[in-house]
């Protein structure tokens, strides 16, 4: 298999063949592998070559929190992970969360509650909420707005976003 | 374009000799914004994340080590968080949970931008920043190595291991201005130390000027001190705010800090 990236350089308009590098890590619990682009970030990774389309893309900043997944456990946006340094290392994306056709509690919460309108955000929130509730089972509003603040919802207005985030905590 | 991934500081420094200009990536928070908008195409990328030399802290003869790998998430957890409050303080401002997760100071301090949080407070507790390369290791003040906006003194093989730092355990504190508690880059920003031990104040300031400046005054002069740290600053007008504004700000964060340390 050829395992050439290539790539436009815009400022020099001259195509440029990468290296591809090799990665080995565990998503959602299972062992995966994919032939990576050496400066592609995790995100791209999951959503186009590992067909986790789940963890969503609008800014590629770390501004909207749309790409949260949890990295060895914690909590952090994939659209800023080289796909290259999570190798070796354990990734939890949204699809990992529910337990086969069994809701995580934290998406019954959220449908149960209403905070999904165009859904764009769900995916990222979920995650983070469910980080949230890993690590405080019992968060106060102001424990909840800080965990969730670097998750960007354009639609609810957030207060639906948290009667799930209680609604959660107490199921 | 290729990335590699060094397992042992002496392998990482290897590479950075052989390979100056390959680009060192800790937790990526400004490396990925550039690479996903094309603004860089490093040839080579330097992964320190499997470097256990930079991670984590440590203590020596009271002497606090934070190597450059060190998250703002473990800035804000205790014990850490005690010894050097403002820096936690600080971190607590930075970005949102996801950044902090991923975050470092090595990162802050390779970035060199006069709104890095980590800056002002390291800088009041007079902060050495080390530098290793295969020559040797070698070890700048704080404000030496800071040398212009997002410029710093690191020469093409060296990595910041550490910043090292003797904690004052003086009152302290962080303050920050901008739109939201949260996702802010500073529009002007402030580390003060009440140090009585020394009878001296110090504060440094960040987003107000092209590097984060120190400003010290005997503990006495109280009361001319925030019009002092004003009048040190050198801000100019941007998109996030005017340099009189920014000056005015100040002036506030200062008085604000010194009723909280010297209460
Ligand atoms: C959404 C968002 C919000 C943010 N909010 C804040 C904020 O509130 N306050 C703030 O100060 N910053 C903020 N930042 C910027 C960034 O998170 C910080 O500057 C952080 O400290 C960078 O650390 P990093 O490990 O992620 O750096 P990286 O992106 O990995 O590296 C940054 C630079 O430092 C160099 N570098 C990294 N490690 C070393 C080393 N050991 N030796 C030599 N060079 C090295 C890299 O080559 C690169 O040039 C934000 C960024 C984002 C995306
Ligand atoms: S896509 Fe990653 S934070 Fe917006
Ligand atoms: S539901 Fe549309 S962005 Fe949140």
């Amino acid at each position: 298999m050829r395992c050439g990236f290539w790539r436009n350089v815009p400022w020099s308009g001259v195509w440029h063949e990468d290296r591809g590098v090799k990665i080995r890590l565990t998503v959602n619990g299972e062992p995966r592998e994919a032939d990576v682009w050496a400066g592609e970030s995790l995100l791209t990774t999951l959503r186009d070559t590992l067909e986790l389309p789940g963890s969503k893309n609008a800014c590629e900043q770390g501004e909207c929190g749309s790409c949260s997944v949890l990295l060895d456990g914690a909590l952090v946006c994939a659209c800023l992970v080289l796909a290259a340094q999570a190798d070796g290392h354990e990734v939890t994306t949204v699809e990992g969360l529910a337990d086969r056709e069994e809701l995580h509690r934290v998406q019954r919460a959220f449908v149960e509650a209403g905070a999904v309108q165009c859904g764009f955000c769900t995916p990222g929130l979920v995650v983070a909420t469910a980080a949230l509730l890993e690590a405080n089972p019992d968060p106060s509003d102001d424990e909840m707005r800080e965990a969730l603040s670097g998750n960007l919802c354009r639609c609810t207005g957030y207060a639906k976003i948290f009667d799930a985030v209680r609604l959660a905590a107490r199921s | 374009m290729e990335v590699l991934t060094p397992r042992s500081l002496d392998e990482a420094l290897s590479v950075k000799a052989e390979r100056p200009d390959a680009r060192p990536i800790a937790g990526g928070t400004d490396l990925l914004v550039e690479l996903n908008f094309d603004r860089a195409r490093p040839e080579t990328l330097l992964n320190l994340n499997e470097v256990p030399e930079l991670r984590g802290w440590s203590r020596e003869n009271g002497t606090l080590r934070l190597g450059s790998g060190l998250t703002y998430a473990e800035a804000m957890r205790a014990p850490l968080a005690e010894l050097v409050p403002a820096l936690a303080e600080a971190s607590r401002t930075v970005g949102s949970p996801q950044i902090r997760t991923r975050g470092t100071l090595g990162g802050n301090l390779g970035t060199a931008s006069p709104a890095g949080d980590a800056l002002p407070p390291l800088l009041v507790e007079g902060a050495q920043v080390e530098l290793g390369s295969l020559r040797g290791v070698r070890s700048l003040p704080l404000s030496e190595f800071l040398v212009g906006p997002k410029r710093n003194a690191l020469e093409p093989d060296e990595l910041v291991l550490a910043v090292r730092l003797l904690p004052s355990a003086q009152p302290q504190t962080f303050m920050k201005v901008g739109p939201r508690n949260a996702m802010v880059i500073a529009v002007c920003s402030l580390a003060l130390v009440a140090d009585r031990e020394r009878g001296e104040l110090r504060a440094a300031y960040g987003s107000s000027g092209p590097v984060v400046g120190l400003v010290t005054a005997p503990l006495e002069e109280r009361d001319h001190f925030a019009d002092t740290v004003a009048a040190a600053a050198s801000p100019i007008d941007d998109v996030r705010g005017t340099a009189i504004y920014r000056r005015h700000a100040l002036r506030v964060l200062a008085e604000r800090a010194m009723e909280r340390c010297l209460a």
